[in-house]
């Protein structure tokens, strides 16, 4: 079998060829594995800045510890991110999601720790209890999110007006409902949501789970070549192909490898033991975490999003849309009902977000989310999503998520005050966004 | 022509105005169009054949007047219902969505389908393959977003566009402004080929010489009404710029509710 073959007629191919030896090593790398430049210049940065934190602050950044908490703390903005991209994409805004997320929280947590026990006469832990809780708040993040849709689509609102005022009404909304008051505890299977010792899923099936992930990647590196040989279109080197797949299973594993270094604080092995009756050894019990259910929960909306950008009609509409509005409308697109999707897509995540985080905390707070809007358009746009409209990743945006949360708790570690931290997460913002202009003009 | 009667026009717009904020941008303006042949549609910027034309593909909703498809009314209301008649538009702003690449732009709103209900870009790529072969055999930037194409390659991808879902009638908005000589040529090549097909062409063209080599009558506008539409073998193409310049109606034409009035 042959590295490439092609259709083409063999002029083409030769031009081609002639194409290929004027680039440089480098480029005949990314041609052939077919990487974008951004992509790697974020994880680069990401890189740079764990090195650059972990010797600041004496080898405290890159433990299993302090990496768990990280993927923990960033899921929920992540999440969002993964929307935030569609909305920008389509040349919208959406400044809402914070108020959003707060609300949402809230209705989750008076239902599961009021309503449904009080009104309903539910048992406490009723296992039910979580899915009907889950299930009114993303009901209601579709519902808010069909509003401001609507309302941006059909009424031709422009968004950013739409959702600054969704930003004071559902903030408002979030306080109203309690007149401000902490609804604490949440039910014990919903805070599995947040992470923590028993919201994650443990050595075993961690490891699991990363396996199954390479198996799909593979799968995957295996099918888009199939695809490509069908139509015959040119195939990526068998070495490209390979290192691809070699680097992601090699990350993936890694990653599961991290979480599983994690073990569980004393404190919660002794009781485990006490109530499984283990006893424990002379130089104590090593159970590891695993990866936490937040950030399995962040993978799969991940993978979800992205499938719905790159494989369904919808997320071409939604490209074309942001790439010209008036071609896509001349196409027969109805771009209206594309656009209220997508702020429908927007409160779900939300909703999710919403959940993640409550449940984290352990409490439906008012503040629940406060700033987040600003957190995940950030994220977006670190991401290399383009606020001009027509471009953006889903992939980008949460590593976006994860730069700015390493930044962060990164400057916690540091002990630096929060004024300052606030200076220096704007700066990067601005410049990210800076470099990728300057980016955009060379190519 | 074996039929004695007249044969049925495959586009008949009767009597359409348009108005935007009390301008009319197209008053009274009555055209046909039959099967293999070229109609071109002449007049100052602003004379409201953009508009017209617009109406027919149903970007623009008209205000009164009626259309009719093969002699049966049609009602177009938004684009889809004319790409539903077989009407397809190359329009002069090309409009394509910059980001996305070839074979995206000649699918949208038309994508192919996977059996699971994905998008089958292998399938549609080669389509598109196939079609720009057809038009511009040595296009192969299949991979990159028509931003980064040139003028003439993202011409070939509007008009790849308009004849991949088999046209009936085909509308052409300035096709050649923004070509050089040869590929002008290729598009001249091209709209004889489709003439020849059966299809249906309404030209829209500033370019006087272009109209009276590829079209076999030509309707002149002002003022958002016809002047007056006339073969090109009746014409000379002074009578024409006669026609668009002064709205004076010449003998060989039949003149529109725009011709001037005290042509004595």
């Amino acid at each position: 079998m042959t590295d490439t073959t092609s259709n083409t007629p063999a002029a083409d191919t030769a031009a081609d060829r002639a194409r290929e030896s004027e680039l440089s090593s480098v480029g005949r790398f990314l041609k052939a594995t077919e990487l974008d430049i951004r992509m790697l210049g974020m994880v680069g940065a990401l890189l740079v800045i764990w090195v650059g934190i972990h010797i600041l602050s004496g080898g405290l950044f890159l433990t299993p510890r302090n990496l768990w908490n990280l993927s923990v703390q960033t899921s929920s903005v992540a999440i969002m991110a993964t929307g935030m991209v569609l909305v920008i994409v389509m040349r919208n805004i959406d400044l809402s999601v914070g108020s959003v997320e707060g609300v949402i929280g809230m209705v989750m947590g008076v239902a599961q720790a009021e309503f449904l026990i009080r009104v309903m006469g539910f048992q406490l832990g009723n296992p039910w209890i979580w899915i009907i809780a889950l299930a009114v708040g993303v009901a209601l993040g579709l519902m808010i999110g069909a509003l401001q849709g609507f309302i941006i689509a059909y009424l031709e609102v422009p968004a950013f007006i739409v959702t600054l005022g969704g930003l004071l009404i559902w903030r408002g909304m979030a306080w109203l409902m309690t007149s401000g008051r902490t609804v604490a505890p949440l039910d014990a299977t919903f805070q599995l949501m947040g992470g923590g010792p028993r919201g994650s899923i443990g050595a075993t099936a961690s490891w699991i789970v990363g396996i199954l992930a390479c198996v799909a990647v593979a799968f995957m590196l295996l099918n888009g070549r199939s695809q490509r040989k069908r139509f015959k279109f040119p195939l990526r080197p068998v070495w490209a192909e390979t290192l691809l797949g070699v680097v992601a299973c090699a990350a993936i594993l890694g990653a599961v490898w991290v979480a599983n270094s994690y073990p569980w604080p004393i404190g919660i092995v002794r009781q485990y033991a006490q109530r499984t009756g283990i006893t424990v050894p002379e130089g104590g019990l090593f159970i590891a975490h695993g990866i936490a259910i937040p950030v399995l929960i962040a993978v799969t909306v991940g993978i979800v999003m992205t499938f719905i950008t790159r494989r369904t009609r919808f997320g071409r509409y939604v490209f074309a849309i942001g790439g010209n509005p008036e071609a896509a409308e001349l196409a027969g697109i109805n771009t209206r009902w594309v656009t209220m999707k997508v702020f429908m897509i927007m409160g779900v995540l939300a909703a999710i977000s919403a959940a993640i985080a409550s449940a984290r905390l352990n409490a439906s707070t008012n503040a629940l989310g406060t700033l987040d809007e600003l957190l995940v358009i950030a994220a977006a746009v670190i991401g290399g999503t383009s606020l001009a409209g027509g471009s953006g990743t889903v992939l980008g945006a949460m590593l976006g998520a994860l730069l700015m949360q390493s930044l962060q708790s990164g400057m916690v570690l540091l002990g630096i005050d929060s004024p300052l931290q606030s200076v220096v997460v704007g700066a990067v913002l601005v410049v990210a966004v800076w470099l990728d202009t300057v980016y955009r003009k060379r190519v | 022509m074996a039929d004695t009667t007249v044969p049925t026009p495959l586009i008949d717009m009767s009597n359409i105005s348009i108005a935007f904020g009390g301008i009319r941008a197209v008053d009274d303006a009555s055209i046909d169009l039959f099967p293999g042949e070229v109609v071109a549609l002449l007049g100052h910027n602003g004379a409201g054949k953009s508009t017209l034309i617009k109406i027919l593909s149903g970007a623009y909703k008209r205000d009164s007047g009626q259309i009719f498809v093969n002699g049966e009314e049609a009602s177009i209301s938004n684009p889809r219902d004319a790409k539903k008649y077989g009407i397809e538009t190359i329009y002069q702003t090309l409009a394509l969505a910059d980001n996305v690449d070839a074979a995206a732009n000649l699918f949208l709103g038309r994508e192919l389908m996977t059996g699971w209900g994905t998008l089958d870009d292998g399938a549609m790529e080669a389509e598109a393959r196939k079609v720009m072969g057809r038009l511009n055999p040595r296009f192969q930037r299949f991979k990159e977003p028509v931003v980064k194409l040139s003028g003439g390659q993202r011409q070939s991808v509007a008009i790849a566009r308009a004849i991949l879902f088999n046209a009936r009638i085909l509308i052409m908005d300035e096709p050649t402004a923004a070509l050089g000589p040869q590929e002008t040529a290729q598009v001249g090549e091209l709209v004889m080929q489709l003439k020849a097909d059966g299809i249906g062409i309404f030209l829209i063209s500033h370019d006087i010489h272009d109209v009276f080599e590829l079209a076999d009558r030509v309707c002149v506008m002002k003022n958002g009404r016809v002047v007056g539409t006339a073969r090109t073998s009746d014409v000379t193409q002074d009578e024409v710029l006669g026609m668009i310049i002064l709205g004076k109606c010449p003998p060989g034409a039949i003149p529109g509710p725009g011709a001037l009035k005290i042509a004595a």
